[in-house]
């Protein structure tokens, strides 16, 4: 149940501050990196089942992609000059420096399997680099929702046992999405299959983070985020099925649904990262909660 | 000795547990708000030493507080909540003849001011500290949490970290900025800027052991004369964030001076976060690795 939503605050201002990250870099950055992991282990599957359209997509779309999300995190730096001081240290209590440590595995590997495909040249290095950003890329998908869940915004901090579980969903269903439209009908079999797994596990870890929410869930259905997490679940499903069902035998049902199943999973990210900023800036979500996790100690020391 | 990522969490003494000697003591702030009359002395002498830019003037409506809360260029910020109630009169030291809420013929008048200097926390377990990728952030041989600017590459993150809404990012200049318990003038052995313009005492600098006895004894003062609402906030090393280098005296809630009732370190659950971002990254290893076992096409 969620809690009652009386509380006191100072004239009614945020306990917390709001994050200074800019939407379309972070949010954004969610979407890009979650697609480039993700496509990066189709293209290593692709690359072991002989499926070269398919992989030559997935190594495409992941460098392209890991390049906009790098170019967004630098953007949104206050100092970009000062970039390189994210590999000053390496601290595993920041999410952030075990991202950018994760990018910097991942980033040439995801490069070097695009550029020797597009080449044709060093076939060998171009295998090993596509099986290394396969083997990474989960983790460049899955990261991130830590470093969103590792914060005090309510609506970021409270679901983060399912999170993970969202994003990866999210960067299956945009993957997916991608691979149905790069590859021909022939080749698409497992990005088809991947839209629908994705979207399902999107839906289904959103519905149950939700649930454990509590107050804090509030935020993920009401205003911008809400509108917005409304439509990612209707074009992630539309995706999985106009792409994943009838893309089978259709062209265009594949590049409609691929495009649905992109757009979804960039309407999951930018819904989950509005619904924090809204969390953080009403005092209730920080209040409240408190206040009910206060009583309940309480109550149980006596 | 083999690396345990949890040490990192667990490090609950500093300045010791961040590898300073054991003969170095931990120093912070006790802010009695009980004795704070407003003056914003603190705010003011804050500004001038660390030199921290003006924060725009706005009409708030906040009772006398136009300042609005902490941020990069707010380090002092003096709260100011009115309340229709009756005030206990607390002898400020100050030379008068009546004290504040005493109408002089044994009755309290039917108002009372809630001040309080609110200042960042320098948290025992600092969320800022921990999730600072670039380790412009670090604890100080004083315990203190101190961000070198020359670092800094204003990622960001350490603002939606904290659980007090204390750091911020400078607009103009990209940096994340607080309070750095007067860095320059501790190593010098002088007192903050704001303790020492305090006229009040009502901000007190000194070693944390020191402060936290004074701060047991006002309180059981306070309570014997019938200040009930009296409470210390930060003082528990149970809390949340492994209690509070700053910390203070509140006459009532903490919600209603803008601070969180119960806030928590979420770097504690890192852990638990990062175990279950790896089963999310092995169920999406595997779940792809199965839409390649369908038949062809």
């Amino acid at each position: 149940m969620v809690p009652d939503a009386e509380f006191r605050s100072y004239y009614g201002r945020p306990v917390l501050r709001e994050p200074t990250w800019q939407a379309t870099d972070i949010a954004g950055y969610l979407f890009l990196g979650g697609l480039a992991g993700a496509s990066s282990v189709l293209a290593a599957g692709a690359e072991l089942t002989n499926r070269p359209a398919l992989a030559m997509t997935g190594k495409l779309g992941a460098l392209v992609a890991i390049s906009g999300s790098t170019a967004a995190l630098i953007h949104d730096l206050g100092r970009p000059a000062r970039f390189a001081n994210m590999l000053r240290v390496m601290k595993p209590t920041s999410p952030m420096s075990v991202g950018s440590w994760i990018l910097a595995t991942y980033g040439p590997q995801a490069g070097l399997a695009a550029v020797t495909a597009l080449s044709g040249r060093f076939r060998g290095l171009g295998r090993l680099a596509t099986f290394g950003a396969g083997a990474v890329g989960p983790a460049v998908a899955a990261y991130t929702s830590v470093l969103l869940a590792d914060t005090s915004v309510p609506s970021w901090h409270a679901g983060f046992r399912e999170l993970p579980f969202v994003f990866v969903g999210s960067a299956a269903t945009a993957a997916g999405g991608l691979g149905m439209i790069g590859a021909p009908v022939a080749q698409a079999g497992p990005a088809r299959r991947a839209a629908i797994l994705g979207a399902a596990l999107d839906v289904v870890a959103s519905k149950r983070m939700e649930r454990g929410m509590g107050l804090a869930a509030e935020p993920l259905r009401t205003g911008t985020a809400g509108k917005l997490l409304r439509a990612a679940e209707i074009l992630s499903v539309t995706g999985a099925v106009v792409g994943g069902v009838l893309g089978r035998r259709s062209r265009m049902a594949a590049v409609l649904g691929g495009a649905a199943a992109l757009a979804g999973s960039a309407c999951t990210r930018f819904g989950i990262f509005h619904a924090g900023v809204a969390s953080a800036r009403d005092p209730k979500y920080t209040v409240v909660p408190q206040r009910e996790r206060l009583r309940e100690r309480e109550s149980t020391a006596g | 000795m083999p690396f345990d990522p949890t040490d990192l969490l667990a490090a609950d003494d500093p300045p010791h547990s961040g590898g300073y000697a054991d003969d170095s003591p931990r120093f912070g702030f006790f802010t009695d708000t009980s004795v704070c009359i407003g003056c914003k002395a603190c705010e003011v002498a804050c500004k001038e030493w660390n030199h921290v830019p003006d924060d725009g003037l706005d009409f708030t409506g906040m009772s006398y507080d136009n300042t609005g809360g902490l941020s990069a260029n707010t380090w002092r910020h003096v709260a100011f909540i009115e309340q229709s109630r009756p005030a206990e009169p607390i002898d400020l030291g100050m030379p008068e003849f009546t004290r504040p809420g005493d109408r002089g013929d044994g009755e309290h008048s039917e108002f009372r001011w809630l001040m309080s200097s609110d200042v960042c926390k320098h948290c025992t377990h600092a969320a800022c500290l921990d999730v600072c990728p670039t380790g412009a952030l670090f604890r100080t041989e004083f315990g203190t949490v101190v961000v070198q600017e020359d670092i800094c590459n204003g990622c960001g993150y350490c603002v939606p970290a904290c659980p007090y809404g204390v750091i911020g990012q400078r607009e103009d200049d990209g940096r994340a900025w607080k309070c750095t318990l007067c860095y320059d003038r501790i190593g010098s052995g002088m007192e903050p800027a704001c303790a020492q313009a305090c006229p009040t005492d009502s901000i007190q600098f000194g070693e944390l052991d020191e402060l936290r006895r004074r701060a047991d004894a006002r309180l059981a003062d306070l309570h014997s004369r019938g200040v009930g609402d009296a409470r210390l906030y930060g003082r528990d090393e149970g809390d949340g964030v492994g209690g509070t280098g700053a910390f203070f005296l509140l006459l009532d809630e903490p919600e209603v001076y803008g601070l969180p009732p119960d806030p928590e370190v979420t770097t504690k659950d890192l852990p638990a976060m990062w175990r279950h971002a790896g089963a999310a990254a092995l169920t999406l290893l595997a779940g792809l690795a199965v839409t390649f076992l369908g038949k062809r096409g």
